[in-house]
């Protein structure tokens, strides 16, 4: 009963994998003046002594609300060595507080850094490279795994999930991106308080409990997601390759060597850094009214320990100067995409990259789908999308293709350097450039009909922008975008040197190549 | 990025004997539950916004929705009749129907020129099919409703099946064919279901080269001619004024024939041959466990019994499953699943745990002990209050949006289920007690009759599966047919 597409081989990789996929995410049109009207008799805004943000957008339809939480710290922010460390302190907000989640956290303390003065003394043996003693590593192994016995014994597990979801809570997640951390829910409209003191406390008052076991939950999901996924690992090589010093090259779950040693005394120490309230946006949409819950929002959310925004990263990524190009030679379908360096969401041009990205990829009427997929028929799907893997700093304008049966990644990369080419020799026609700025419009309009997602881009475009009013005000840069100035922006980044590729090439499987022991299952024909 | 638990609605089911029966006595250890104290006031009434039910003298079922906060009108009209229905020579013939029917357009407009037109506006009329239904949908700003409505009907009565693309979509299902063994999750899945409902059932048999090559424009006519006879279903929601739209539909509509009842189909549902499964996969370094078995179908009155199991088993993050294989052990990432029920035949039983390789053995083990454990541990009342509070109190995220409430009534009418089935249901759930649970999962949980099903890298695979002590190890042949190509050539593809 319900539409399937077929299969969007990177979109459904590049929708999982990047949340944070912010700007483009809701495409911004301009409003009509009375679209921002309307809204700012809805939404009631608020930012507490300690320097958090809150965020009230009354829309009492039906008797609930959803909100979101939105730290702009993400994986960028992981120290060097400690790739995977912002989305491992994800995990650990889940785990509970002083007061949910323990038996007796008095106790459960003295344990807790047991556990830290274990794990310190046996990772500081097993990083030896020279006379590391192999019956110590065992002995500080043991010491470890039984301070963290101890420390289970107050352990009451995931009660603090357990007492959101007996009281409601629907979709209960929480995402981390390169840029920022995102936690977020539904509940009915009565548990707006409970709501308050649970998440308040977790941004507050975060306990480090059950990490260790947490970090092998956190290799799983890389295995799933990366290791055990061809697009997976090419996306990974393909961002490694293409960054040389800023930190959107590195693996964001985290390289597995990393992930491993990171420990919970790091975790708390990235939480006490970045979780503090002029880093903290927290939006509620539904049926709320700001009157009466304002100084409940208040009295909760001023728990979080004040400070100031924590410094942004020094890092910018130099200029590149040579194309790069990867080749991945496995037995899995051949695949191509292709990157170039483009500046922040702050630039000036920032709409154009969003009208190039329109023009190329959206829907039927796309250059790339009517090129490659329609007339010279070589491709199943072929979009360019951005910014990519963030938008905070310098990021991708990215191209790919899936090439059908019987192509090759070659043939795909001319075809999507020609239709480039276009775009940089002529103008877009004056209906394309239309069709964008209606488009854009009517996509946030769509988008003010969900709790869930007008909750997320509130937060964002206020920690974003400074100021929610963004979201709509973005009609404007939306509005000024020129065929010149795409033709501009085009000429300006898509250069060779200024491009990093990546292409799986599909090896044939090595001639009789059934698996020891399971002779009929082998991949020969 | 990533998030912290994958799929949590499609399956999670958990487990946890041990978890069951420690944490009651760790919850009476804990000395204060200050959230116990915040007050929960009354809810704000609320009654969900049904839509107007319209039946027609020919049968054809009409629903408005009125929704006046954004200027859109969006519909859908569906038809009885999906790839369950297919002849298997012809397998992926309605996934081809739901391409092109669309992108080739009408007699008046061709495909191309309604991309033109539509996207323009930022309006969409799209059309698709699935294993029991195919349907034409669109969406537009208010402003240009009439125009896209005439637009999306004339696509419904007047389709022209273009043989050009026809081949657009059939070189589309052919990447999708030859790409279907590169991930490992498509795998399992797939797998999966063809062991419970067996690999030649309406309900899986998969779309080959050959297949998709048989289907001819005249097939797609022949289909579209076929089904259009069949009982439709209208939904239109948005800012529109109801008796202008009322007249329009019935316009449109009532000058059809009286609607053909569709004949009842007889599907066996054996389940699957008990025993152990594998595919071998070398390029991944985590293994797909799928433990399956038959599951019943929503019609059953057993089904607000087997809700409440499902949660204990696998609902969320208190669930035994999770509690057990993720928080427990560190096993997995994505672990959950339960007993399916569809609406008008058996789902199947599905617990999926994703683990490292070298741990395939212990996951399945704790994941298979859970799923015994149903029968074996008996249920406690904190895992019951647990799992009613859990689906009673999210209850109401199903009608909380006007456009929930129309799909809810639709899906209720295609399977001829009453239109008060959710207020029933709900009922029914209050009243599930311990014993309803215990006896449901006595009756429906049945440890020698399921399947385990694993996709990994054999020789990581250490201990090996063997050591489930499940008797012999069968491979599953997943090679992909490739007939009438030369070998080596385009489409290759490994298993």
């Amino acid at each position: 009963m319900q539409n399937r597409a077929y299969p969007r081989f990177l979109k459904n990789f590049v929708a999982a994998a990047a949340a944070a996929l912010i700007i483009a995410a809701l495409p911004i049109a301009t409003l009509r003046a009375q679209d921002l009207k309307s809204f700012e008799q809805k939404i009631t805004t608020k930012v507490l002594s300690n320097g958090l943000t809150l965020i009230i957008c009354s829309r009492p339809d039906a008797p609930v609300f959803s909100y979101n939480t939105f730290i702009d710290a993400g994986d960028v922010d992981d120290p060097t060595g400690d790739s995977g460390l912002a989305h491992m302190f994800e995990h650990l907000a889940f785990k509970g507080t002083t007061e949910i989640g323990t038996t007796d956290y008095a106790a459960e303390k003295v344990a807790l850094a047991k556990v830290e003065e274990t794990n310190k003394a046996y990772e500081a043996e097993y990083l030896k490279q020279v006379g590391k003693d192999p019956k110590k590593l065992e002995e500080l192994h043991k010491a470890f795994l039984e301070a963290q016995t101890e420390a289970h014994k107050y352990v009451v597990p995931n009660q603090f999930t357990e007492v959101a979801e007996q009281n409601g809570a629907s979709g209960l997640n929480a995402s981390t991106g390169l840029d920022d951390t995102q936690y977020y829910w539904s509940m009915p409209e009565n548990r707006l308080e409970l709501w308050a003191w649970l998440e308040s406390a977790r941004l507050a008052d975060a306990v480090p409990r059950e990490f260790y076991k947490e970090r092998d939950v956190v290799l799983e999901e890389r295995r799933m997601r990366t290791d055990s996924n061809p697009i997976g690992r090419l996306v990974e090589q393909f961002l490694a390759t293409a960054y040389v010093a800023h930190n959107y090259g590195r693996s964001s779950v985290g390289w597995p060597s990393e992930v491993n040693q990171l420990s919970a005394t790091e975790a708390m120490e990235f939480h006490s850094k970045y979780y503090v309230g002029g880093n903290i946006v927290v939006t509620v949409v539904g049926d709320v009214d700001a009157k009466t819950a304002m100084p409940i929002l208040e009295k909760y959310f001023s728990k979080v320990p004040a400070g100031p925004k924590p410094e942004d990263l020094t890092t910018v990524e130099p200029r590149q100067f040579a194309e790069k190009s990867l080749i991945i030679r496995e037995q899995t379908q051949p695949f191509y995409i292709e990157g170039y360096h483009r500046p922040s969401y702050h630039d000036p041009d920032d709409a154009v990259y969003d009208a190039i990205q329109d023009i190329m990829s959206n829907g039927r009427v796309s250059r790339l789908y009517r090129s490659l997929v329609e007339q010279q028929q070589i491709a199943a799907e072929a979009e360019g999308f951005s910014p990519f893997p963030g938008a905070k700093y310098p990021n991708l304008f990215a191209f790919y293709a899936v090439p059908l049966p019987g192509h090759t990644p070659a043939e795909m990369r001319d075809a999507i350097h020609k239709e480039i080419d276009k775009l940089k020799s002529a103008e877009v026609t004056d209906a394309e450039l239309q069709m964008y700025k209606t488009r854009a419009r009517a996509d946030l309009l769509r988008g003010l009909a969900d709790n869930q997602g007008l909750a997320n881009a509130l937060s964002e475009y206020q920690t974003r922008y400074g100021d929610w009013r963004e979201l709509f005000l973005q009609l404007d840069r939306v509005d000024k975008v020129t065929k010149a100035d795409i033709r501009r922006v085009a000429n300006r980044i898509f250069v060779g040197s200024n491009r990093t590729s990546a292409e799986i090439d599909t090896e044939a499987p090595p001639a009789g190549a059934g698996k020891p022991g399971d002779g009929k299952n082998g991949g020969a024909e | 990025m990533r998030s912290m638990m994958k799929g949590a609605s499609t399956i999670l089911l958990a487990t946890a004997t041990l978890a069951a029966i420690a944490s009651p006595s760790v919850l009476t250890a804990q000395q204060s539950k200050p959230w116990e104290k915040i007050p929960i006031p009354a809810m704000h009434e609320f009654k969900p916004h049904q839509p107007t039910r319209i039946q027609l003298k020919n049968g054809i079922v009409v629903f408005l929705q009125e929704d006046h906060e954004l200027p859109f009108v969006s519909g859908s009209v569906v038809i009885p009749g999906g790839e369950r229905d297919v002849e298997p020579a012809k397998a992926g013939l309605v996934g081809m129907y739901g391409e092109a029917w669309r992108t080739s357009g009408t007699e008046k407009m061709s495909g191309d020129a309604m991309d033109d037109f539509l996207e323009a506006k930022a309006a969409h009329v799209e059309t698709g099919g699935d294993i029991d239904s195919t349907e034409v949908s669109w969406d537009s700003l208010k402003g240009d409703a009439n125009q896209v409505f005439e637009l999306a009907m004339d696509l419904l009565f007047h389709p022209k099946f273009s043989e050009e693309k026809l081949q657009l979509a059939q070189q589309q299902a052919a990447a999708g064919i030859v790409r279907r063994n590169d991930d490992e999750g498509a795998i399992a899945t797939r797998e999966a279901s063809k062991l419970v409902y067996g690999a030649n059932s309406p309900y899986t048999r998969q779309p080959e080269l050959a297949t998709i090559g048989a289907v001819t424009v005249a097939d797609m006519q022949a289909w579209h001619d076929r089904t259009l006879k069949g009982k439709l279903i209208v939904a239109i929601a948005g800012d529109f004024d109801p008796a202008a739209m009322e007249a329009k539909v019935r316009a449109t509509f009532e000058r059809l024939p009286t609607v053909a009842a569709s004949s009842p189909r007889h599907d066996e549902f054996k389940g699957p041959t008990p025993g152990v499964y594998f595919i071998n996969k070398d390029d991944v370094n985590q293994s797909n466990v799928e433990i399956v078995g038959l599951g019943t179908d929503r019609r059953n009155p057993d089904v607000p019994a087997l809700a409440v199991m499902n949660e204990i088993l696998g609902g969320g993050f208190g669930s035994r499953l999770f509690q057990k294989v993720r928080t427990e052990l560190g096993l997995a990432y994505a672990v959950g699943g339960g007993l399916g029920f569809d609406y008008d035949h058996p789902g199947t039983l599905r617990v999926e745990v994703l683990t490292k390789s070298p741990s395939t053995v212990d996951a399945t083990k704790a994941a298979l002990t859970e799923i015994k454990g149903l029968t074996a541990e008996p249920f406690s009342d904190v895992e019951l209050k647990r799992a009613k509070d859990n689906i009673l109190n999210s209850f109401l995220f199903r009608y909380d949006t006007r456009d929930k409430v129309l799909a809810e009534r639709v899906k209720l009418e295609f399977y001829g289920y009453p239109a008060d089935y959710l207020e029933t249901y709900r009922t029914a759930l209050e009243k599930v007690s311990l014993a309803d649970v215990t006896q449901a999962a006595k009756k429906y949980i049945q440890p020698a009759k399921l399947a385990v099903l694993v996709v990994g890298n054999e020789p990581e695979i250490k201990p090996g599966l063997d050591s489930l002590d499940m008797g012999a190890v069968h491979p599953v042949d997943i090679t992909i047919k490739q007939p009438q190509r030369p070998a080596g050539t385009a489409g290759q593809a490994r298993q």
